[in-house]
């Protein structure tokens, strides 16, 4: 019975594909249910729901999304999924209490970030093998690769720093402050810019690659809310990096920024305790993860309006998008 | 791979922190007696406190190995017959940073030793108003909650359930009555009665007949909506629990507490703080470890966006508006411009969750919700900050 409804759904997913070429999927993990949900972006439902290690967190796909990768931070390890099966085909060392990670562009190397132990593991997805650990701050979380992939990004929460590793030799050649509590990093405009969101600042940093300089810091007020509750955490960038949609953690809000002013334009109301997101294929909606609600909420992002709420499993944190197979 | 080399020589020159910047602190225990209580079952937590601190040097000493600073930590214990004044004195001959473990009065008289004109003291220990009050001292910060935060955060939560018909029970210790003080001034700050009130009376062995004595001893209370206990030795308020005679909510020392923190505290990235605790020191973290952390942490932040060590600029910089704490507390926590305390957010607890975290929705303030949380800068009779 359950076989016969995934088939139908996969004629339907495939009857999609060749009529619509953005049909996906969201992948989130819900860190405490041990599970990640499946969302079709047509949809917009649930479509499955598989088990994973205890207390998923960071989910990325590699390249060709034939794998997913999901930090299983209290199993201490990377779990490696069959996206199509839903079947964790191995774990990988990841040192412990993997919170997040990053997928360097050569889609081998996974930089990992060890919260409890104060190092980012760099792991061979091949040969299964630690490459390197790297000393960072207290409480590393937010990753990030430039897209060239010289460069990669540990920021450290209460350490409050931006740490920048040289990926060829794996060693630290800047540290750079940040406000209190960063979370989450991204490269933006071919790597020119690299962004922080500070939880417990409020801000987001914006730093010229170039030389590791502050180039831009921006601030949120969202009203009606006080400023000690506007927190930014996860964040993204829309077509040609024009914008940024920024979660604004327990202010239950996202912010979209515009990247090239540094401006907030907009925000937008979504669930409790907004953490991370992803987009759909072309970029016309946004996926946010709301831990607290334990729902996930549609974005409308050329209006910029929310459109529907999901209810996935208990505390969502990480979103990725793949293609429908 | 040459780009990136010079992008590090660059920033030899663009990081002024890479010059040598060294930080030692003295922590400092007093030792004193403590009364029997009826019950044998809560050994005291060894290096309770100073495990914190050493929790707090650990994060302080990663953070700053990025940035060629320092830390150390010196601790000594003032024993029952020692002179604790003279502990402090060569403490404080050694470095202006002291944390102190001790009792209101000899946090006071460290205070006004000579040697700590100029000196930077925390006291992680005592929870007495009027150290934030009228006996506040230009050189000590507090980062452990007073008494009256904790009892304001609790009577926010009696006005939100509505529990407005209110008793209490009352130990005799003084720590007991100086709560049992405070939670009056809480309760009339916010609007609330208290019905009737009891002193305990120490006589019975309740492990024994609790189930006899707390009924009878409760029963004339009549009806009420909560019981509030002083007792914060801990000593009778255990067998209150479930053995009263009207079957109503206990809050106060036992049952639903006000707490600074709690090993049940796991939002706001307090999991990571818990786990690293506990790693270190195979227990769990009390309030009083959580405010050594604090302190520590405050001095650590304070090197770290300054790069100086010298008391007179890490005090300008934490009681200006720059500073923030990252404190696992879900908001940045900072110190009263006017008392030297450390503004945070107060856990309500049981032993197995966490209910709420003060202050609670509603309770609005002119400028910080925080401040609706202790005494706030209209009432305070502090003047060495002023």
């Amino acid at each position: 019975m359950i076989f016969k409804k995934l088939s139908a759904l996969s004629t339907i997913a495939c009857m999609l594909l060749s009529t619509a070429a953005g049909a996906g999927e969201i992948w989130v993990t819900n860190e405490k249910d041990d599970t990640v949900s499946v969302i079709d972006t047509d949809t917009l439902e649930v479509i499955q729901t598989y088990e994973t290690g205890e207390r998923p967190r960071g989910i990325t796909f590699s390249k060709d999304f034939s794998r997913v990768y999901i930090c299983a931070s209290d199993s201490d390890a990377v779990q490696v999924i069959d996206p199509n099966t839903g079947k964790i085909l191995h774990d990988l060392p990841s040192g412990e209490d993997p919170e997040q990670f990053v997928l360097h562009p050569d889609d081998t190397h996974l930089y990992i970030a060890n919260e409890d132990d104060a190092i980012t593991t760099v792991v061979n997805t091949q040969t299964r093998k630690v490459v390197a650990q790297i000393d960072v701050g207290v409480e590393p979380e937010g990753m990030a690769v430039s897209p060239d992939g010289k460069i990669a990004i540990t920021t450290s929460e209460t350490t409050n720093m931006a740490h920048w590793i040289n990926t060829e030799t794996q060693e630290l050649f800047a540290n750079t402050l940040v406000d209190s509590r960063p979370r989450h990093a991204e490269f933006a405009k071919d790597g020119a810019e690299m962004w922080v969101s500070s939880e417990i600042g409020g801000t987001l940093t914006i730093f010229d690659t170039a030389n590791q300089s502050e180039k831009a810091k921006i601030s949120f007020e969202v009203q009606g809310v006080h400023q000690d509750r506007v927190q930014p955490v996860g964040f993204e960038f829309t077509n040609g990096d024009t914008h940024a949609f920024v979660a604004l953690g327990p202010s239950n809000h996202i912010a979209v920024v515009n990247a090239e002013t540094f401006e907030v334009e907009d925000y937008i109301l979504v669930g409790r305790r907004v953490w991370h997101m992803a987009f759909n294929a072309d970029k016309s909606q946004l996926f946010t993860t709301n831990g607290v609600s334990g729902d996930v909420t549609v974005i409308d992002v050329a209006s910029r309006k929310a459109l529907k709420s999901i209810k996935v499993g208990r505390f969502p944190w990480g979103a990725a998008f793949r293609p429908s197979p | 791979m040459k780009r990136l080399i010079w992008l590090m020589a660059i920033c030899l020159f663009c990081q002024p922190a890479l010059a040598q910047v060294q930080l030692q602190a003295g922590y400092l225990q007093v030792e004193v007696e403590r009364p029997p209580t009826l019950s044998n079952l809560d050994p005291l937590p060894e290096k309770n406190g100073l495990a914190g601190a050493e929790l707090g040097l650990r994060d302080n000493q990663t953070t700053g190995k990025f940035l060629g600073q320092t830390y150390e930590l010196a601790a000594a214990i003032a024993e029952l017959g020692d002179d604790p004044l003279e502990a402090a004195k060569t403490m404080l001959a050694a470095s202006p940073y002291l944390i102190v473990d001790a009792p209101a009065e000899v946090l006071l008289a460290i205070a006004d030793l000579p040697e700590a004109e100029g000196a930077l003291l925390f006291n992680i220990s005592a929870g007495d108003v009027a150290l934030r009050d009228t006996e506040c001292r230009a050189n000590m910060l507090h980062s452990l909650p007073s008494l009256a935060m904790r009892t304001d955060a609790l009577a926010q939560v009696l006005v939100q359930k509505r529990w407005t018909d209110l008793v209490m029970i009352a130990g005799s210790f003084p720590e007991d009555r100086a709560y049992a003080d405070a939670m009056r001034g809480s309760l009339k700050k916010f609007g609330l009665k208290l019905s009737d009130e009891k002193q305990w009376d120490a006589g019975a062995d309740m492990r024994r007949t609790a189930s006899q004595e707390i009924p009878l001893f409760t029963q004339g209370f009549g009806d009420y909506d909560a019981m509030i206990l002083a007792d914060e030795l801990h000593d009778f308020g255990r067998y209150v629990l479930y053995n009263t005679w009207a079957a109503r909510p206990i809050v106060g020392s036992e049952g639903l507490t006000a707490t600074t923190w709690s090993p049940v505290i796991e939002q706001w990235g307090a999991a990571q703080l818990q786990s690293r605790f506990r790693e270190l020191h195979a227990r769990d973290m009390t309030s009083q470890d959580y405010a050594a952390w604090a302190a520590f942490r405050t001095l650590g932040e304070a090197v770290t966006r300054t790069n100086a060590s010298d008391p007179e600029t890490l005090r300008a910089y934490i009681m200006s508006d720059a500073f923030e704490l990252a404190g696992f507390k879900g908001r940045p926590l900072t110190y009263r411009a006017w008392n030297g305390q450390l503004r945070q957010p107060i856990a309500i607890a049981h032993p197995r969750a966490l209910v709420a975290q003060a202050p609670l929705e509603g309770f609005l303030h002119q400028t910080n919700e925080l401040d609706s949380l202790g005494r706030d800068r209209l009432e305070s009779k502090c003047e060495a900050y002023q």
